[in-house]
């Protein structure tokens, strides 16, 4: 069990925050990963409108051979993207809790712009504390 | 004392806007507060029930349903109440936070905006001695005012604080060497708990509003002192917090004087 990675998709399709824990997948230089989050943006659109039968949520995990990418959209648009293996059972609890930590420490910190990157550095300890637990 | 026409306002109440001043309120007039907190039209979302031909009964059920959807209003509730007056934190949090983002958008420097976060807080210091005067002595025989500067510094970091932010300060210290001086030490105060200060506003310390309300506190009483916060962070308390009491000298002429 490992959690790779974070990454958190604004509603316009930016990446407004991304962060390795633990080694096991390439590492990417910044202009990557903002093109992958763009590119995983819209799959995640196609995937929400395919749905035969009405409203979707759209995809939710994505599994590879060696890890798996779990996907979690909020009611206002913004995704929060974990990487973990393909054993890790508790991304749903790990995703809740960090969507937590962003509504207390980034959503009510004055000195953030919403929609922006984040760089609030209580969001990163808590982030840093949950992965932790769930590790 | 005033010139006539030309309303004197005291410094510490003028210095955001002045749209607090009594002339302005009656903008606030009619139109927008009655659509704001008015019933819903009749039959769009609470429908009339048919009355039935069993009976007529039914039909005094509908101004019932109309009246228990009035909110009570902060002025209708009793003031010496506390136990259910409280206000989440995150409510608090969001307003907070829109008081600072608003304060920024009008200062020049940390310095300017630390003492604009100061008047703000010294205006709700003002309301807050009042009211807790009020809960605490209004229904009290012998109400009392304190005239010593240790008690009124005792009472405001325990039995104060610990009505208006739910804690009591975590310290209280004297400085060592210079005999003016005072701190209240809070380790994690409530009201920063989710702010993180970004690195180009270097030490800037939001908890300048709570210095203000202590200055207006002490103002209030009549101990004049310049009370500012500073950010004191520590291995184990990354959010620590002091507030720093500078005391007029006049303050401690009179201590002096009463001993």
């Amino acid at each position: 069990m490992a959690i790779f990675g974070l990454w958190i998709i604004n509603k316009a399709g930016g990446l407004v925050y991304q962060k390795n824990f633990a080694d096991g997948l390439s590492k990417l230089s910044p202009n990557e990963y903002l093109v992958l989050a763009g590119t995983l943006h819209g799959i995640h659109a196609i995937t929400s409108r395919l749905s035969p039968a009405g409203s979707s949520s759209g995809v939710q995990i994505i599994e590879a051979e060696s890890f798996k990418m779990n996907i979690f959209l909020t009611a206002t648009g913004t995704k929060f993207v974990l990487l973990t293996s393909l054993t890790d059972t508790t991304a749903d609890t790990a995703l809740q809790r960090i969507y937590e930590a962003y509504a207390d420490y980034v959503m009510k910190n004055p000195f953030h712009t919403p929609e922006m990157p984040i760089r609030t550095e209580r969001f990163d300890v808590k982030v840093a504390e949950i992965i932790k637990v769930f590790a | 004392m005033y010139t006539s026409g030309q309303a004197v306002v005291h410094p510490r109440l003028s210095v955001l806007s002045t749209s607090s001043l009594p002339s302005e309120h009656s903008s606030l007039g009619t139109a927008s507060s009655t659509t704001r907190f008015s019933l819903p039209p009749s039959g769009s979302s609470t429908p009339v029930p048919m009355p039935t031909s069993a009976s007529t009964l039914s039909l005094s059920k509908t101004p019932m349903t109309a009246v228990n959807l009035v909110r009570p209003n902060i002025y209708d509730r009793p003031l010496n109440k506390t136990r259910t007056s409280e206000v989440s934190l995150a409510a608090f949090t969001f307003l907070f936070s829109e008081m600072i983002q608003y304060t920024q958008k009008r200062v020049n420097g940390v310095a300017d905006f630390e003492r604009k976060l100061n008047t703000l807080g010294y205006r709700m210091g003002l309301k807050m001695l009042e009211l807790h005067a009020w809960r605490t002595e209004g229904t009290s025989k012998a109400p009392k005012r304190e005239t010593r500067f240790l008690t009124v510094l005792s009472t405001i970091g325990n039995v104060m604080w610990k009505a208006f932010f739910g804690r009591a300060m975590d310290a209280i210290q004297k400085s060592v060497t210079k005999d003016d001086e005072f701190m209240l030490i809070e380790n994690d105060p409530a009201i920063t708990k989710f702010i993180s200060i970004s690195k180009d506003m270097g030490s800037l310390s939001c908890s300048a509003l709570t210095a203000g309300v202590v200055e207006a506190i002490l103002d209030g009483l009549g101990f004049p002192a310049r009370v500012t916060a500073h950010n004191v962070p520590t291995e184990a308390n990354p959010n620590c917090t002091t507030i720093l009491i500078k005391l007029d000298r006049s303050v401690l002429d009179r201590e002096e004087a009463l001993k």
